[in-house]
């Protein structure tokens, strides 16, 4: 175990290989292959472009599959210099639930898709491949070769776009073919080479099993008389063979090592050095309890290995295996050695780059059998160093950029169902969700329900308790769904503004209309549409309403700049959708800028005929469009406005019925009279809301428990004044005597000189004298310009910044007669 | 080479080992002092006290606004009713003392302690929204959903963290409770967005909300725009200071005695009779009334302690009521009296002849040459008292006192302007100016009394 740790921490270090090739856009070195080399080990894997590559993701167990489709060095990325370019596979389990029926088939453990999502990025960080991997393009109809079902070795039918399954198209299906037949042809030649003993064994076994994979999946056979099955590759089957391996722990694995006789070891390794062609045949299979058998085996050749290697350079590896216990009894019966070709194999390739193995626990929720598996899972692999002939043929795919919300929704998805996931070393820069789902934790105690009929009423006095309906705002809702709903009919575009003091029920308004709509366009009665809402205060500046509108509309993400020029050519061409967009653009006024420009260009692309697109704006101030907005801006949003006026208090009154409906909680003239005040202050019916729920607290406090009365009129008046109070007057009253006194000396000062300010020295002199006469011991400057900081921090007093020191100039922040009125008092 | 280093290392051995001998019984002694001499503990316990805002120390007053507090942050942790207050208080009032006391018992309430998330943000630190936002991420640990990638552009980050807060409801999320220190700051942020979206939060079916705002401006409402203020829900409290003497008496009997868990029960018994004897003392009471009537943040009594606090010694055990008068003349000493006493004769000479033109111009700025020419002719007449300095001398004093910052330029210095016609003003009031001249020691006689007046030579 400790071997093992200490592996993991030793990171591979990437380099290129071969010569920069010039991308057009100069400032791209591009390369055609990179070479890794993980620290401890001498021995290296080459990656070539054209070439499926797993990538490191968030998910250790189920890397990314990708098609590597360019190498360059990015000098404009300070750390990351190497990228990679690719076309992702997506597996099954990353595809959104909610979509996964949509296959209408139980999907292979081995069946990826090829992601055909143009919005999803695909440039990555070079260092996060991991290394390569096998994928096969198979025909719709095809069968998978259950034979090959190895870890290794992916599948393709299909391509999913986010939408739906598509069968490949032929072009890419005979690419991918070319790929992989191009593999075994391209090996061909080194065959006749001679082997060399030099190569650790183990090497030479997989390259074996990476050839039966090949002949598997080129033929679509399950029998291949020439095969070669070095001890590895045989064990490799064996360990897939266990019939239903419950859940073998890796220490468990340690142990047996630890528990295995030197003897057999000893033998092993002895046969392996000297004839791997003659090992025929498996001790595996005779063993009675195959579950203890395969970790002996690792262990062993764990063992071997180190044994052979005294640099001890490489690092136990086992292959994830997924064949069905009786498949694979019948292959490893039918394999044929074929040492030569191993031998040779491994002489070609030398170069094995051994990456950080992680052990992990994994669930299949494979309902052939449930195999749950431990084990290591090889991060790097055998490089095919074969691949250059295909490279050429391999035309250049478009390069794509996918939205990676999707993914990253099924990735975190994933690791929740997964026992506890590993956060990964380091995951892929363009995987980073631009607008990943931050999500607050949610709370682990269930929220207590209102217990009493007050704790009732301020639940629903909360001004977030939405009502099913608005009332007192019936007409404006009226004109509004009309506007909209006709907007809608037509297919046509327009502008409407609305505006009203704040808390007049203007966005409650619209997000009902709204509501309305949307039902109406469920029930077929209006056209379907899409919504759209931005806040301009939810913005940080106002050319970011662009980017947040294009968002909410496509997903994509862009800059500014950018993203008003997609939305302005979406808006102005014809025919991109037939669907009507709704924007609601709430706290218009923010998006005021110098030119304008914004505004004008959220009203301009109404105008267009090709646009549908309505535009709801929302501000305070009734005048706006002429007061901030040049003329061909308010022009172009027209005369259909609508002004809320604050409620009065009948409405509120009303409001507060109607959210009370059938708890007795208020007297009727405390509802009265929270409704007349407000409607005097304001009209905000969050104010009256806010006033009613601080009353109920009041009355809770005040009563005895047990006896939970109704709220009455001098809790309502207490909450009022509470809220509303000045406490200017409280403030000079509980101030010292010291403060008290200079507050006197500044209304003796200015009654002296006449003016509404002083300077510090002359209240200073007036200061001196109130003490001396009123008995106070000598105030010193310093005390008295504390004692003046100290009213100027709570603005009772405006100062100059101290530094002015004795010229500093003062004035009172509050009426004469207040000061007089509570200096009075005591 | 090695057996000088051998040696050396021998006489190292030998030494550490004497030394070791020899301070086995001072370390044992040391130890027995420390017990034995509870001065240093004394010191410890009540230094923290007057330092730290310990959340253990009583809450004076405020109980009531304590109560609307700690319903309010418990409905928002139990029930996952969102809520904004405002505490208001001069400083020195309790705020931060308030809240932490507040927090703490909230805390310690079962099932609330990991229900809910703290985010303290301090209007100081948190200069702008972007950083702010920066912080709330952090404390919210959410960059670890993402990595650090969260920590792109401006407009990322807010999105960002609306979508998080937009996220949760009122019965499944995980209250928050946001504390915003220096509250007026963020009212200075562009746009508000920071408060805007805070507040609206918590007037909406989000992610439950509590924003407590900590500020000692009174005006506070006023700064807040209109839309901010509408989603503020107007919860006010204020914390005014507001007992009076024989309570403040009270508080300092209470800041000064010893915790009953003291090691040495007899010194804390013999400490807290003699606070008790002081509390009754007159001077102690006068010293104490005269703090009060200056200030009653209980942050400026916490000084007075403290400058009385360190007077003691293992000599002198006990805080005396001399110790109280002299913190208390420590703390009222007028700080440009004190610069006085120190400056030269010269200087002084200057200051007095700035005073005299002063009362003859009625307080219009005056230059070097007009104080020069006022200086000669007190010179002399009295040649013999002050020496008659040359005129770059005297430059150079004037120059000196406007480096003291008793002298100002009434308009910024320009490069070119003529020192000599440069337009001051004097920064010290002539009540000041006469009780320094009374402190100075060796001053000459004439000097003095052409303080007291201009025509003394005569």
């Amino acid at each position: 175990m400790a071997y093992c740790s200490t592996r993991l921490k030793s990171r591979p270090t990437y380099s290129w290989v071969g010569s920069p090739l010039l991308d057009r856009k100069l400032h791209y070195q591009t390369y055609k292959e990179m070479s890794v080399t993980s620290k401890g080990c001498s021995t290296e894997i080459r990656i070539q472009v054209g070439q499926f590559v797993l990538v490191e993701g968030n998910d250790d167990e189920n890397p990314y599959v990708a098609k590597l489709i360019e190498l360059f060095e990015d000098v404009s990325e300070p750390y990351c210099k190497k990228r990679a370019r690719v076309q992702w596979f997506i597996r099954f389990c990353e595809i959104s639930v909610s979509k996964q029926h949509l296959l209408g088939r139980k999907p292979d453990v081995q069946e990826i898709f090829w992601y055909d999502y143009p919005a999803c990025n695909s440039n990555i960080d070079a260092e996060t491949i991991s290394g390569p991997v096998q994928v096969v393009a198979l025909a719709p109809d095809e069968v998978l070769p259950t034979a090959l079902k190895n870890e290794k070795t992916f599948f393709v039918k299909l391509s999913w776009n986010e939408e739906n399954f598509k069968p490949l198209s032929p072009e890419l299906f005979a690419e991918l073919n070319k790929l992989q037949e191009g593999s075994p042809r391209g090996q061909k030649p080194m065959k006749t080479k001679n082997s060399s003993i030099d190569s650790p064994s183990w090497t030479t076994a997989k390259h074996g099993v990476k050839r039966i994979e090949l002949r598997h999946s080129t033929s679509k056979s399950h029998q291949i008389p020439t095969h070669l099955v070095t001890p590895r590759a045989r064990k490799r089957l064996e360990l897939g063979s266990l019939p239903v391996t419950p859940h073998t722990r890796i220490s468990q694995k340690i142990s047996q090592v630890s528990l295995e006789s030197p003897r057999r070891t000893k033998r092993k390794v002895a046969s392996e050095i000297t004839s791997p062609s003659k090992r025929s045949q498996p001790d595996g299979l005779q063993t009675s309890s195959p579950a203890l058998k395969a970790p002996e085996k690792t262990g062993e050749r764990r063992r071997s290995c180190a044994e052979q290697d005294k640099a001890s350079h490489e690092r136990p590896m086992i292959l994830r295996t997924r064949v069905p216990a009786l498949k694979t009894t019948e292959i490893s019966q039918e394999i044929t050695l074929d040492p030569l070709r191993g031998g040779k194999r491994s002489s070609v390739v030398p170069s094995v780059v051994l990456k950080p193995q992680k052990i992990k626990k994994r669930f299949l929720d494979d309902s052939k059998n449930d195999k749950e598996e431990e084990e290591f899972l090889p991060a790097a692999e055998i490089a095919d160093s074969d691949s250059e002939e295909e490279e050429a043929s391999t035309p250049s795919l478009p390069r794509k950029t996918r939205s990676c919300v999707s993914r990253n929704l099924h990735s975190s998805m994933k690791s929740s169902l997964h026992t506890p996931s590993k956060t990964p070393k380091k995951t892929p820069k363009p995987r980073m969700p631009h607008s990943a789902t931050p999500q607050i934790r949610s709370r682990n105690l269930a929220v207590r329900g209102p217990a009493s009929v007050l704790e009732e009423a301020r639940l629903s006095l909360h001004v977030s308790a939405v009502p099913d309906s608005l009332p007192c705002r019936e007409k404006e809702f009226q004109d509004i769904y009309n506007f909209v709903e006709s907007k809608l009919l037509d297919h046509t575009g327009g502008c409407m503004y609305i505006s009203g003091v704040p808390g007049t029920g203007k966005t409650a308004t619209v997000h009902e209309v709204i509501h309305c709509l949307q039902q109406a366009a469920q029930a077929n009665d209006v056209p379907p549409f899409q919504y759209i809402e931005v806040n301009g205060m939810k913005l940080t500046e106002p050319h970011q309403v662009y980017v947040q509108i294009l968002q909410k509309m496509t997903g994509q993400k862009a800059t500014a700049s950018h993203a008003a020029e997609l939305l302005a050519k979406r808006f102005r061409t014809q025919g991109s959708s037939q669907e009507t967009t709704v924007l609601l653009v709430d706290e218009l006024d923010l998006l005021w800028t110098q030119k304008q420009d914004v505004m004008y260009n959220l009203f301009d692309w109404p105008t267009h005929k090709e646009a549908q697109l309505v535009v709801l704006t929302i501000a305070n101030t009734m005048d706006l469009p002429e007061r901030i907005m040049m003329n061909r801006v308010s022009s172009r949003l027209g005369f259909t406005r609508m002004s809320f006026q604050p409620y009065t208090y009948r409405q509120l009154q009303q409001i507060l019925m109607s959210r009370l409906k059938h708890l007795k909680a208020f007297e009727d003239d405390a509802i009265q009279l929270v409704a007349r005040k407000v409607a005097a202050l304001s009209g905000d019916a969050r104010r009256c809301l806010d006033i009613c729920r601080r009353a109920t607290e009041i009355c809770e406090s005040c009563q005895n428990p047990g006896s939970p009365g109704q709220v009455t009129v001098a809790h309502l008046l207490k909450a009022v004044d509470e809220m509303f109070s000045s406490a200017y007057i409280t403030a000079i009253k509980n101030s010292s005597v010291m403060e008290q006194s200079f507050l006197r000396a500044i209304l003796a000062e200015f009654r002296r000189s006449g003016l509404e300010e002083a300077t510090f020295q002359q209240v200073y002199r007036q200061h001196v004298e109130l003490c001396r006469m009123e008995g106070l011991p000598y105030p010193t400057m310093s005390e008295t310009m504390a004692v003046c900081s100290h009213l100027g921090s709570c603005r009772l007093l405006l100062v100059e910044p101290s530094r002015n020191d004795l010229l500093l100039r003062v004035r009172l922040n509050v009426s004469q007669g207040d000061v007089l009125y509570a200096l009075k008092e005591e | 080479m090695s057996s000088r280093k051998s040696k050396s290392n021998n006489l190292i051995h030998t030494e550490y080992l004497s030394q070791n001998e020899r301070d086995r019984p001072r370390v044992a002694e040391r130890r027995q002092r420390e017990t034995a001499d509870p001065r240093q503990n004394v010191q410890r316990i009540l230094r923290e006290r007057f330092c730290h805002q310990s959340s253990h120390s009583n809450l004076f007053g405020v109980q009531v606004q304590y109560k609307h507090l700690i319903e309010l942050l418990k409905r928002t942790a139990i029930h996952g009713e969102s809520n904004s207050v405002l505490i208001i208080g001069p400083r020195g009032s309790g705020k931060t003392m308030l809240i932490n006391h507040a927090l703490k018992e909230l805390m310690e309430v079962e099932d609330v302690s990991e229900n809910v998330l703290q985010v303290h943000l301090n209007g100081l630190l948190q200069i702008n929204d972007k950083i702010a936002l920066k912080e709330i991420t952090r404390q919210l640990n959410l960059e670890n959903v993402v990595g650090d990638k969260v920590f792109g552009s401006f407009a990322e980050n807010l999105s960002f963290i609306l979508e998080a807060l937009k996220k949760g409801d009122r019965t499944s999320s995980c209250p928050v409770i946001f504390i915003l220190d220096e509250f007026d700051l963020f009212a200075h942020h562009r746009n508000q967005t920071l408060l805007y979206n805070l507040f609206d939060i918590s007037q909406s079916a989000q992610t439950p909300i509590a924003v407590i705002g900590l500020t000692c401006r009174l005006d506070i409402l006023e700064l807040l725009e209109k839309r901010v203020k509408s989603r503020f829900s107007h919860r006010q409290m204020h914390l005014m200071n507001s007992f009076g003497f024989p309570q403040y008496l009270k508080i300092f009997k209470e800041q000064l005695s010893l915790p009953t868990e003291f090691p040495d029960k007899l010194f804390a018994e013999k400490w807290n009779e003699n606070v008790q004897c002081l509390s009754e003392d007159k001077s102690v009471q006068e010293v104490l009334q005269k703090h009060f009537n200056i200030s009653k943040s209980l942050r400026s009594l916490h000084m007075l302690l403290m400058l009385a606090l360190s007077r003691v010694t293992t000599s002198h055990p006990f805080i005396t009521a001399a110790d109280l008068m002299e913190a208390n003349q420590l703390c009222s000493m007028d700080s440009k009296a004190n610069i006085v006493h120190g400056l030269s004769v010269l200087e002084i000479c200057l200051i007095i002849a700035m005073k005299h033109l002063n009362d003859i111009y009625e307080e219009e700025p005056f230059n070097f040459q007009m104080v020069y020419n006022e200086f000669q002719k007190f010179v002399q007449r009295k040649a013999h008292s002050v020496y008659n300095f040359e005129k770059p001398v005297v430059m150079k004093a004037f120059e000196h006192l406007q480096q003291l910052e008793l002298i100002r330029p009434v308009e910024r210095t320009s490069v070119n302007a003529q020192r000599e016609y440069q337009l001051m003003k004097l920064l010290l009031d002539n009540t000041q100016i006469m009780n320094a001249l009374q402190k100075y020691p060796n001053c000459p006689t004439d000097v003095r009394q052409w303080a007291t007046s201009s025509l003394s030579w005569l």
